[in-house]
């Protein structure tokens, strides 16, 4: 980014709690103008309690939210320079396409002519020009959507709040809405603040994600280093797929770094990992970049030796489940150990996923610079 | 000829066996002989009433020019209309009450609103005798203010229906919309007028009707509410009918009828049948 990211929602140490039940523990963090944010989180996480404190629907039990710079402490839902689009989506039914639409302005006292340009320029917007006089029941789910989307665009927000946007769409739609978000977001240049279960969702379209478990942020990243970077067990395990195995780290210098683990055995990395020499840590190690290999030839020791001291980074195993995805195959392995471990395979020509069946023998090797450590 | 082919019975479509036309049959008889029965026998030309003795429309003439049978009507119709309105708005905003806000002793409010759905006619037809004689409530009233304690009677009876039908509307009502209109800048008052009034429609005019007809036909609690001058019109034709049942009162009734079968079917003409379904 050339100019320096300003914040337009400053979230500043805020908790709600629901009686006895703290849903939003003690919260910091800062949302940047013209990004596009993602709040990730599974079901109950506190996620959507977060956004509708940002809206006004709910009030911090502590804390503050300064939006552009002003506290909506006591400022009703009603005067806050936000805008959301609801889960339902909340269309009006006895309301046209355009009424809807025009609803928001006509509250504002914007009259007449300015009231039907700018609707239509919102319409245009989500490309539902020419459904100004359709009713909301006679349009599918995807289109009443961006009826919603329009009925916030209209406003010219400085934020646009989405709760869980895409979850009531089916697969494709979903993925070509993904698109259509991210690129409109470009287009209008708004601030928006999505809140999503789905790592996909989060993954596809965001600048960066907070991924909330249990009221508290995980980790605050951009989406490649909450993938490739994971801060802790829970959001290598939430975002993607991926094997752990506890371990004990053996050997710990600024370059390099070793973990003996029981279950999977001696895990060789080319660079340091800042922990205390003989701590109890985790390796996390993505299934996509496991290589597989028919045992016998020993080429997963030469192909693990190249990078890594003998001895480090291979294993043996049985295959002891298999799904064809048609993209990829997922194998389940048993190693030596007795450990089960989850490996990927794209399948790069027509008959790879030939290569291998249930039982099959094979061993495996991944590169130096793969496996995660993780202290937490 | 293809029209005619019969083709085999679906499993569902019980409408096609006998037995199932010949009960629809029955009920219908059952619910409608009386009144086709009645209509038939408004243009009798007998002055007893119980054989058929040629066709005449001469007891309508002789109903409308009944000038205080007219005037029952009139006093009917006005009571109704009145009692509707003003159903309507206690109905609608006791609803609304109970369904969004939570206050002390709401279990015993609740309870008290639908209790004059459930006390017997007669009991409250004693009761506003009894009231209104003890608060010494003036009967020598103009017209139409002398339609006071029936009016009042009837609103009491009318609106615990208004009150149910806009309740079970208002379950179904999705509250992220009206999220969505204060998001969108929506006052309270803004709320309530533009995504509230018009999601309980239907029911506003299911309850309308169900008060009009209530009021317009009630019999036993305007009995002990009426004065010799504030006759309304069922207890106008009681009264006839206990010198004699002539064509007469046949000729007022099958009017009556029309009159609130037309109001009803405007009614859900102007409303769309689809949204008063959507009530139940």
């Amino acid at each position: 980014m050339t100019e320096p990211a300003r914040p337009i929602i400053r979230i500043q140490n805020i908790t709600k709690r629901f009686g006895k039940m703290t849903a939003v523990d003690n919260v910091s963090l800062d949302i940047n103008a013209g990004e596009f944010f993602v709040l990730l989180g599974p079901s109950g996480c506190g996620k959507t309690t977060l956004l509708r404190m940002i809206a006004g629907f709910e009030l911090p039990t502590e804390g503050r939210i300064l939006i552009d710079g002003q506290d909506m402490a006591g400022i009703p839902p009603n005067k806050r320079p936000v805008n959301m689009v609801f889960q339902s989506y909340a269309v009006f039914p006895h309301m046209s396409v355009a009424d809807n639409v025009a609803y928001g302005l006509k509250i504002a006292g914007v009259r007449g002519g300015e009231v039907r340009d700018r609707v239509a320029e919102a319409l245009e917007l989500v490309k539902l020009g020419g459904f100004e006089t359709r009713m909301p029941d006679q349009m599918s789910g995807g289109q009443r959507q961006r009826v919603a989307l329009a009925r916030s665009l209209v406003m010219r927000p400085k934020v646009l709040l989405l709760d869980e946007p895409l979850s009531a769409l089916d697969a494709k739609l979903r993925a070509q809405m993904q698109f259509e978000l991210s690129e409109l977001q470009e287009k209008v240049g708004i601030t928006f603040v999505t809140v999503t279960h789905d790592q996909d969702e989060a993954l596809s379209m965001a600048c960066r994600i907070a991924v909330i478990n249990k009221g508290e942020v995980s980790q605050l990243a951009t989406p490649s280093d909450l993938y490739e970077y994971p801060a802790n067990r829970f959001v290598a395990d939430f975002v993607g797929s991926v094997n752990i195995f506890e371990g004990k780290l053996t050997l710990d210098e600024p370059d390099k770094a070793a973990v003996d683990c029981p279950g999977l055995g001696k895990v060789y990395l080319n660079h340091g990992v800042t922990g205390p020499h003989g701590a109890d840590v985790w390796v996390a190690l993505r299934p996509e970049k496991i290589y597989l290999h028919v045992p016998g030839a020993g080429k997963a020791v030469t192909a693990a030796a190249q990078d890594a001291p003998d001895g480090h980074n291979f294993a043996r195993g049985k295959i002891k489940g298999m799904s064809y995805l048609g993209d990829i195959t997922l194998f389940e392995i048993e190693l030596e150990t007795g450990a089960r471990i989850r490996v990927s395979r794209p399948n790069l020509s027509r008959h790879d996923q030939e290569d291998f069946t249930w039982d099959d023998k094979v061993s495996m090797h991944w590169r130096a610079d793969s496996p995660v450590v993780l202290l937490g | 000829m293809a029209l005619f082919a019969r083709t085999p019975r679906a499993p569902l479509e019980y409408s096609r066996t006998l037995w199932m036309r010949l009960w629809v049959g029955a009920v219908m008889v059952f619910l409608y002989a009386p009144l086709v029965v009645l209509m038939i026998f408004s243009f009798n030309d007998s002055k007893r009433n119980v054989v058929w003795r040629g066709f005449t429309t001469k007891y309508y003439e002789k109903a409308l020019g009944n000038d205080q049978l007219v005037e029952a009507l009139l006093n009917s119709l006005t009571i109704a209309a009145l009692a509707t309105i003003v159903s309507l708005a206690l109905g609608a905003v006791a609803a609304v009450m109970l369904w969004r806000f939570r206050f002390p002793l709401k279990g015993a409010v609740d309870g008290t609103i639908s209790l004059p759905i459930i006390v017997p006619e007669i009991c409250m037809g004693v009761a506003f005798l009894m009231f209104f004689a003890a608060v010494d409530w003036p009967t020598d009233l103009v017209w139409p203010f002398n339609l006071g304690a029936i009016t009042i009677a009837h609103i009491t009876f009318c609106f615990p229906f208004v009150t149910m039908v806009v309740r079970s509307r208002l379950a179904s009502f999705n509250r992220e919309q009206e999220e969505a209109a204060k998001d969108l800048g929506a006052s309270e008052w803004q709320v309530f007028r533009d995504v509230l009034i018009p999601h309980i429609r239907p029911a506003l005019v299911a309850g309308a009707l169900l008060s009009f007809t209530l009021s317009l036909d009630d019999f036993v609690i305007t009995y002990f509410t009426s004065g010799p001058d504030t006759i309304t019109f069922p207890v106008k034709v009681y009264s006839m009918v206990r010198f004699s049942v002539t064509p007469e009162v046949n000729a007022a009734s099958t009017l009556l009828i029309i009159l609130t079968v037309a109001l009803t079917f405007i009614a859900l003409k102007l409303q769309g049948v689809k949204a008063i379904a959507e009530t139940h």
